[in-house]
This record gives C-alpha cells, structure tokens and sequence, in this order.
C-alpha cells in the first residue's frame, strides 16, 4: 500500500514520512490536484499557522479534489492542523474557510495555562476509538498548539472519540467514516504514536 | 491528569562530535550525536535538544548533516539551535529535520527575528534560549556562548520574548552549568511564574532530587541536561520512575 502525504510546505512532513515508512510502507507527497485526484490513503500532516495551510488549499487549487477525495471514501488521517482544517473555520485566521467537513470551530486554548499546550498529555476516552486501538488508556502524547476544537456539548461531538484537558476540554481524536483525525503528533508520541499510525494503515489496507 | 513534565538530554556539539565543558569552556569530547539520539530515544527521553556551540559557517554542513542523522532516529520531538542568525538558516534546520529552533545571541541583537520565526513556523516551533548569569540581585543575559555580557535582564527579556512570539524559554543558568550543583530554582521560579509559555530549566542537574526540586520549586516546565545522561551516571528512565514516586507527573515509558 502506498500512503500520499498532502505537501503544501508543512515543516512536519518529513518527519510523517519517516515515521511511515518505518512501519514498512511507501510514502509519496502530493501538491497539486492532479495527485489528489487518484490515491489510496491520504495524511494531511501539519504544524505552524492555520492561515498558512488554508491559503495553500486556495492556491494550489487544492481545496475541492481534497474534499471530493474524501467525500470518494478515500481513507484520510489528518495531524493536528490537519484536524483543524476538516471543521468550519478557526479564530486563528478567521476570515478564511476551514474545508467544512466537520461541523465546528477552532478556538484559541485558554484558561490559566500556559500556552503553547506544549508537551506530553494523556486522553480521555469518549468513544470506541480504532485509532486508539490496543493502546493503554494512560499512555501519553505529544502536543504543541494553541489553538483546538473545544469539545462542548452544544456542537455534534459523536465524531469525537478522545479528548484532552487543557484549559478546557478539545478534542483530541475524532473519527467517522473514513475520516480520522487526531490533534496531538503521532510522528512525535514515541511507541503510543506509531501505534496510533499502525492502526490507520490497517484501516487503510 | 495534566501535562507530564519533560526530561530533555541535550546535544552540545562541534558540528559532528558531541562535547560538554563546564561553565561554557573547557570542552571535552563526549560521544556521537546519533548514537546518543537513539539510546535517548529508547529510555524515554521526552524531547531531544541539539546545539551547534560552535557555530562556525564552515562547519554548517556538517551540523545539518548531523540534525538529519539525529532526526532520523527519533520519534521523540527534535530542537536544533546554535548559529542561526537569519530566516533562511532557520528554514535549512527545519527543513534537516528539526521540528523547533532555538535562538539566542541574534534575538538579543535583533529581537524581530523572534516575530519573524514565529510568523513563519508558529510559535511552538521558536524557543528563545537564555543564558543567564547572577549579578547583584538580578540575573543578566549573556551571548555568544556565555562570554559577551549585555545590559539586559534576564526577566523581563524572557517576557519581551514570549510577547515576541517565542512559545518556550529555555533558561540556562551559568552559575550552575556543568557544576553538577543543582538547577537554579531561584532563576527559574523568578522567570517561569513571569512568563506564560513553557520554561525549560537547564544547567547544574546531578541527581534526581535537583529534577524534583526544579518542578516542585523552580515550577519548570521541562529539564534540561547533557554530560549526567550522556556519561550515564543517571539513566532516564530511573530519573521518571524516581520523579513518579514523588507524585511529579512524568511519562513513563512502556
């Protein structure tokens, strides 16, 4: 099987590779549509600013073959800002348009913490999670950001299978269908984190 | 449940050897960068800092060289630094494979580079790195490896970063680095219950109870310390399960 990894310039993608192709599998980056238009699995990974990503959709003309390839059934794994861009928009760019696959929206972590959330953090389980599959339920991993899904109960949170506290309570993993997605780095969370991205290759198989 | 604390080895090197000194000179050979990476990777080492303490221009290639061959053998996040002095030499090391940078001597000269590096990264991806030494009844910044003293203080300078764009400190104590003596509680305390990103204590750590101490006084977000580790007189993993047996909340490896 091979996995694309969406390219728009995210300084975490090599490291997503690697960690791929470490569980066996070949990788390949995609830019441009065209790649989008014909694959088997897809990982949007992404760190950095939520403008940078969604401005990189818009010109690289990436935005309607992402969603096509989704709404197609394509399995996909977004990391961090990759979850992010699936809901509706972000207070970290709030002029532009999240992809609007999830309903929902980005907002700034707050609280008496300090921010970035930069470190090791456990989950709460929510839901029967696949990603999480086999993993302890105290196992830690890595985040960095300071921006998240706040997981209240007014929005539709069935997708929501994990979250995480800090400040408030976001999620952490969300999943349906052939969408998974999770806020934390599985290319950084050591053992629990190649768990994690095991799982999704055996969902993508 | 909340975020563990970080227990963070750390990489001085020459380019492509690792060194240590104490007090910032007298500098001995300590071991190879990658073969380091990997043992810390395995024991639980919760982020992995590599600095470039030379940071000539002729030995760039081979620091980036070395960033590659670390990262490569980590699923641990990976912090490079020493030497970058403009965007483009911030870009070469994320681009080897470093998922933050730190600064130390440019940012006190140009603190927009701060701004710059987060605009372009985010800010969880830019640590402004501190060398501090005590003078009087505050603690002044130094540059250029510990030898060139500034006019700033080291807190409010650790508060203009962050405002900056910085989205961690990490604060190393001259007084106390490579004397074995113990972290700066005092320095650290002053500058993390100041600022609202992560703090990183760094300099003096031997035994597991300057770790404890560090958390439970200094409130570190994260420790730092290089030849204890590298020459093997403290293994992470026991350092956690200590930490965990003190109620500090640590990840402990599988």
């Amino acid at each position: 099987m091979k996995i694309s990894l969406l390219d728009y310039g995210a300084g975490n993608l090599p490291s997503v590779e690697r960690a791929l192709q470490r569980l066996g599998v070949q990788t390949e980056r995609v830019s441009a549509s065209a790649g989008v238009a014909n694959l088997s699995a897809l990982v949007l990974p992404g760190v950095g600013h939520y403008g940078a990503l969604i401005r990189a959709f818009d010109r690289d003309g990436l935005r309607e073959s992402l969603i096509a390839a989704i709404e197609r059934g394509v399995p996909f794994l977004g990391i961090c800002l990759g979850l992010q861009a699936l809901f509706q928009k972000s207070e970290e760019a709030p002029d532009l348009q999240g992809l609007q696959i999830l309903p929902g929206f980005v907002r700034a972590l707050s609280g008496a913490v300090k921010l970035p959330h930069m470190g090791w953090n456990q989950l709460q389980a929510k839901a029967g999670s696949r990603l999480l599959e086999g993993i302890d339920s105290e196992a830690y991993f890595y985040f960095a950001h300071s921006y998240a899904v706040p997981y209240s109960g007014e929005e539709r949170v069935l997708e929501t299978r994990a979250t995480c506290s800090y400040g408030g309570e976001f999620v952490a993993v969300t999943e349906t269908e052939n969408i998974f997605a999770v806020q934390f780095h599985p290319e950084k969370s050591s053992d629990a984190g190649q768990r994690v991205l095991e799982n999704f290759l055996r969902i993508a198989a | 449940m909340s975020l563990a604390h970080r227990i963070i080895p750390c990489l001085d090197t020459d380019g492509e050897r690792v060194v240590k000194g104490v007090n910032f000179v007298a500098l001995r050979d300590a071991g190879d960068p990658v073969t380091l990476a990997r043992r810390y990777n395995a024991e639980g080492a919760d982020e992995l800092v590599v600095l470039d303490i030379a940071a000539s221009r002729d030995r760039r290639p081979t620091f980036l060289e070395t960033i590659r061959k670390v990262a490569a053998e980590l699923a641990i996040p990976l912090t490079a630094g020493g030497g970058i002095r403009t965007l483009d030499d911030a870009r070469a090391v994320v681009r080897a494979g470093a998922d933050k940078i730190t600064v130390n001597t440019v940012a006190v000269l140009r603190p927009e580079l701060i701004s710059e590096l987060s605009a372009e990264f985010g800010s969880q991806a830019v640590v402004l790195a501190i060398d501090a030494k005590r003078d009087g009844d505050c603690w002044r910044v130094m540059t250029t490896g510990g030898r060139v003293s500034t006019d700033l203080d080291a807190v409010p300078w650790a508060t203009k970063g962050a405002e900056l764009g910085a989205g961690e400190i990490l604060l190393t104590s001259m007084d106390r680095d490579g004397t074995q003596s113990g972290f700066d509680v005092s320095l650290t305390a002053a500058i993390s219950k100041k600022v609202m990103v992560p703090v990183i204590a760094s300099g003096g750590a031997r035994w597991p109870q300057h770790f404890a101490e560090i958390f439970s006084e200094g409130a570190a977000d994260a420790a730092l310390a290089a030849s204890i580790f590298h020459d093997e007189i403290q293994s992470i993993r026991s350092l956690k399960v200590f930490l965990a047996r003190q109620n500090i909340q640590v990840r402990l490896p599988c």
